[in-house]
């Protein structure tokens, strides 16, 4: 048996940050405790040398490890997702722990770690990584959202997060384990050659596939699997619930993406039923429920879970497979914009929270529009385009993913989505109404950090709305000949 | 250079300069109110003027698109192919005046009426404005998409925020209603995407070709989007509600604007670019139209609220317009358009002139009133010429527009029947009562009513608002000739579609 071909430069992205979040950890043992920002710039400085590496593979197509990690375009986009939203929580943060008294100096070193779960997840080709990948990401999460302690909610969050996540590993792995023993191959190439070879209907490959999707579902917060989503997102800190919401429903997707357009293309018209009911369930249980809610995390987290749906939109394919790179392309400019978006909206939550308190109420926006009018035009803005309303890149998105499915021919599905992309308007207007139209006092401590982040997202979510050619180019151009 | 053409021609000007005002007043102090309102009264009669720059360019006897801009705009790969593609043509040309003139008159109207909140206040008036010009404009389904729902958040603001005590919920149902229809449009505009390779409407509706089963399900998803904004019965319900708790100037802009969206989109996109599904459902429409005529009608007549008996008047005239439309012949479709911008006149001094009297005596309860005449008597004249013109009397704007529907009705061969114009031209009688109606119970009679005495007739500021509504009400009434010349072309290419599509079909 030769030694397989390991082309670590291909991976080194993922090496440096790793090493550089070791060295974090023990870094903070001698940083001051009243000095504790000073970790997350240095987060902040592994992430963006981090970003250069990944900028240094552009155009690049190798696979490292056997095969089993590959760097590509898909890969690439991914990458730049799960960095940006970490440098933007790592923004969030730096007041918000000091804020909440949580300013405990292993909270970088654990958002590097979940980044580079997440990064691993978009580079894999091969469902041992995939399952690996899964878990680096997770476990810090968990932690993460049990941050708050002494906080009960959060304890709770953490110890419910942890185990719904163990749970939905177990699906993967017993889903994993089925896949091999249908195909005798973990590695997409294999399991596509064995498909190729005439075992496409095998039951035990299909219980296997629809385990794989459970765990992922789990993941990325899907209807029916969505039942930890409200609490976890409530009671975790804030900060946290906005870089979950946004790096581990990416991670999902990309892993998704991955299995089924690479691995199981051939079982396109099986797989997508089970995509196209998780996308219809997801879109209109989110959006029914997120009318229901008075908590603006709560809401927030069913609105992140009618998002997932709209990603799952983008997440098919027709038999023929013709349109999976255009698919391809929409999930991740859905999943990117979503995340623009999102954080935007998670650090306007960020700066309305009371410090002690980790919850807001819609109702604590009332008066925004006149003590804060930049922040309310902001947020205005942020609800806008998670509604898809031009001109904003929510618009852009929709309109990409619609597009998608209208192509590989679930027409009723598009239909749906646009029904509840009405029901969404009505949330999300409320939260401009109040803002606007009703009398408060509506109060907002904004750090310069946190500033900074809310002024970028809301530049970067109007003015890709406007013109988003060149960024809708340089996806298409990615995924081009990779599915 | 290329960049500087395209940024500085007349289209552009035309359709930014509002929105390049809403951006000047961001950076104008909140204090100084005086100066925000001169602000945005220049930027909206700097756009006004612009639009008689475009005017004066263009060319009545071409019926195509003129004065052009098109710019490549989300081009990836081979899928995607949206350009920004600005043009003019004689459909809409008088609606692009319309929407120029209307504005600053409504702006102006709210000198006074509104002192809370006044940045914010003109800021949504004028991206407004851009969003609305950038309607009549776009010759790109993917872009008039955009500025289609772009309009419904200035709006949505100037009603939740300015206006009466309901205001939230009449603002909200707006924004869903309105929406409902434009999300099944977008479906549509997505498949004609995929399926024709282009956005262009021209290119579009030059190529023809979508099958005649297929073009039916478009055109009611299109219709979805139109028939709530204009609205026609039975989507009406929000028209009122919308109109009562708006500001004055934003039931002017509702009124004489907003509503011609939708009844400029069914000429525009059911007609152009699916013609056999406008003469299968010809007949349909019309009959919702003629409903809409009458219903609006009776309805109007026992409201109390003045405003809301306006608004409801609107159901019924924009019935006219939808009759004219569907007609899908020439003097239909002139006298459509015609009336599109009749009602916009009509309709917003009307809205004006209750507004001027709401803000003396802040209630618009008709039983409040009588014999204004005697204290208000240039008022009172005013107001009268006003309502003969919404009603249709000879020599003023409406009669010519109702009466060229009427004839189009009557002779259309997609619709093979006088039913449609006769109960129409009970609608004019109906009109009649209802506005008459109205105007005896406010001035006729003796003052009835001590607050009414010592009202204070109009100032030269409300005087000046009128003018110019009531010399374009007078020059159409008498003199229509030049504005049919202005859309002669375009329509009759248009009609001649009809002609030679209800040739094949026979």
């Amino acid at each position: 048996m030769p030694f397989p071909d390991l082309n670590l430069f291909t991976a080194v992205h993922l090496l440096f940050l790793s090493a550089w979040a070791c060295a974090l950890l023990l870094a903070d043992l001698w940083i001051p405790k009243t000095h504790k920002p000073v970790t997350g710039w240095l987060a902040f400085a592994g992430l963006v040398i981090t970003l250069g590496l990944v900028v240094a593979q552009l155009g690049a197509r190798q696979a490292a490890f056997g095969g089993a990690l590959a760097t590509d375009g898909f890969s690439t986009l991914m990458n730049f997702i799960f960095i940006g939203a970490g440098m933007l929580s790592v923004l969030m943060a730096l007041n918000y722990l000091r804020q909440h008294d949580l300013e405990r100096g292993e909270f970088y070193p654990l958002l590097l770690f979940s980044i580079v779960g997440m990064m691993a997840m978009g580079m894999a080709k091969d469902l041992i990584v995939v399952f690996l990948a899964l878990e680096l990401l997770s476990i810090p999460l968990y932690v993460l959202a049990g941050f708050g302690r002494p906080r009960i909610e959060s304890e709770e969050a953490g110890l419910k997060y942890f185990l719904l996540g163990a749970f939905s590993s177990a699906f993967l792995v017993y889903g994993i384990a089925l896949v091999y023993g249908a195909t005798q191959a973990t590695s997409f190439a294999g399991i596509g050659m064995a498909l190729d070879a005439g075992q496409a209907t095998s039951p035990l490959l299909l219980a296997g596939v629809g385990l794989i999707m459970v765990g992922m579902g789990f993941k990325v917060a899907a209807v029916p699997f969505h039942m930890w989503t409200p609490d976890v997102y409530d009671g975790s800190p804030s900060v946290v619930t906005a870089f979950m919401s946004v790096g581990a429903k990416a991670a999902g997707f990309a892993a998704l993406v991955r299995v089924l357009f690479d691995a199981l293309a051939p079982l396109a018209s099986e797989w997508g039923v089970v995509v196209a009911t998780l996308a219809a369930l997801s879109m209109v249980l989110g959006n029914v429920a997120a009318i229901a809610q008075t908590s603006m995390k709560r809401m927030l987290a069913y609105s992140s879970i009618a998002h997932a749906g709209y990603v799952a939109v983008a997440a098919l394919i027709d038999a023929q497979g013709a349109q999976s790179n255009f698919s391809a392309g929409a999930a991740i400019f859905y999943l990117g914009a979503y995340a623009l978006t999102n954080l935007g909206t998670w650090a306007v939550v960020l700066a309305v929270e009371k410090p002690g308190r980790m919850t807001t109420d819609v109702a604590d926006y009332a008066g925004l529009g006149r003590t804060q009018p930049a922040l309310a035009a902001a947020m205005t803005l942020f609800m806008l385009s998670l509604t898809g309303l031009p001109p904003s890149i929510g618009f852009v998105a929709k309109f990409y993913v619609f597009r998608a499915a209208l192509e590989a021919g679930y027409t009723w599905l598009v239909l749906l989505g646009v029904v509840t992309v009405l029901i969404s308007a009505y949330y999300y207007l409320r939260v401009i109404v109040v803002m606007w139209m009703k009398e408060g006092l509506g109060e907002a401590v904004l750090p310069r950090a946190l500033n900074f982040t809310i002024w970028l997202t809301a530049v970067g979510t109007l003015v890709f709305g406007i013109v988003p050619g060149p960024l809708m180019n340089f996806v298409e151009s990615s995924v081009r000949g990779i599915f | 250079m290329e960049i500087l053409n395209f940024l500085f021609s007349t289209l552009m000007l035309v359709v930014f300069f509002p929105l390049l005002g809403a951006v000047v007043l961001l950076f104008v102090n909140r204090e100084q109110k005086d100066l925000i309102r001169w602000l945005a009264v220049v930027f909206s009669l700097a756009t006004f003027a612009l639009s008689l720059v475009m005017l004066a360019q263009f060319d009545a006897r071409v019926p195509g698109e003129q004065l052009a801009v098109v710019v490549p705009w989300i081009q990836v790969g081979s899928s995607w192919n949206i350009n920004f593609h600005l043009g003019v043509d004689g459909m809409s040309i008088l609606l692009v005046l319309l929407t120029t003139l209307l504005m600053p008159i409504a702006i102006f109207s709210s000198w006074t009426a509104i002192q809370e909140r006044v940045k914010e206040y003109m800021i949504f008036f004028l991206m407004l404005e851009t969003g609305m010009l950038g309607v009549f404009l776009s010759l790109d389904l993917f872009l008039f998409y955009i500025f289609w729902e772009f309009t419904l958040v200035p709006m949505y603001f100037l009603i939740g925020i300015w206006g009466g005590s309901n205001r939230i919920y009449a603002a909200l149902k707006f924004f869903l209603y309105t929406m409902a229809g434009s999300i099944l449009m977008l479906v549509a505009i997505l498949w004609l995407g995929i399926a024709q390779g282009s956005f262009s409407v021209p290119e579009l509706a030059a190529r023809g070709g979508i099958d005649p089963g297929m073009q039916r399900w478009l055109f009611l998803a299109f219709a979805a989007a139109f028939a709530i904004k204009v609205p026609m019965w039975p989507l009406h319900s929000w028209l009122p509600d919308a109109h009562v708790e708006a500001p004055t100037a934003g039931s002017v802009i509702l009124a004489g604007v907003l509503l011609k969206l939708g009844t400029y989109g069914f000429l525009r996109f059911n007609l152009a670019l699916f013609p056999d599904a406008a003469l299968y459902f010809a007949p349909l429409m019309a009959t919702l139209a003629v409903i809409g005529i009458v219903y609006g009608a009776i309805v109007s007549y026992p409201q109390r609220d003045v405003k809301k008996l306006v608004a409801y008047s609107s159901v019924s005239h924009l019935g006219f317009v939808m009759l004219g439309l569907f007609a899908l012949n020439t003097q239909g479709i002139q006298g459509a358009v015609l009336q599109m911008v009749n009602h916009g006149l009509s309709t917003g001094a009307l809205f004006l002139l209750v507004g001027m009297i709401y803000e003396r005596r802040h209630t618009r309860d008709l039983g409040e009133f009588g014999g204004l005449w005697t204290s208000m008597p240039v008022y009172g004249t005013l107001m009268l010429i006003v309502v003969l013109s919404s009603m249709g009397l000879p020599g003023l704007n409406g009669f010519v527009g109702e009466f060229t529907i009427l004839l189009g009705a009557f002779g259309s061969e997609a619709l093979a029947s006088p039913v449609y114009t006769i109960v129409a031209a009970l609608g004019v009688i109906l009109a009649a009562i209802y506005l008459l109606w109205m105007f005896q119970k406010m001035f006729l009679g003796q003052v009835t009513n001590p607050k009414n005495e010592n009202l204070p007739d109009l100032n030269w500021r409300e005087l000046l608002v009128l003018a110019p509504l009531l010399v374009l009400i007078f020059w159409i009434g008498l003199y229509p000739q030049p504005f049919f010349n202005l859309m002669q072309s375009s329509v009759g290419s248009l009609a001649d579609v009809f002609s030679a599509a209800s040739i094949a079909a026979r």
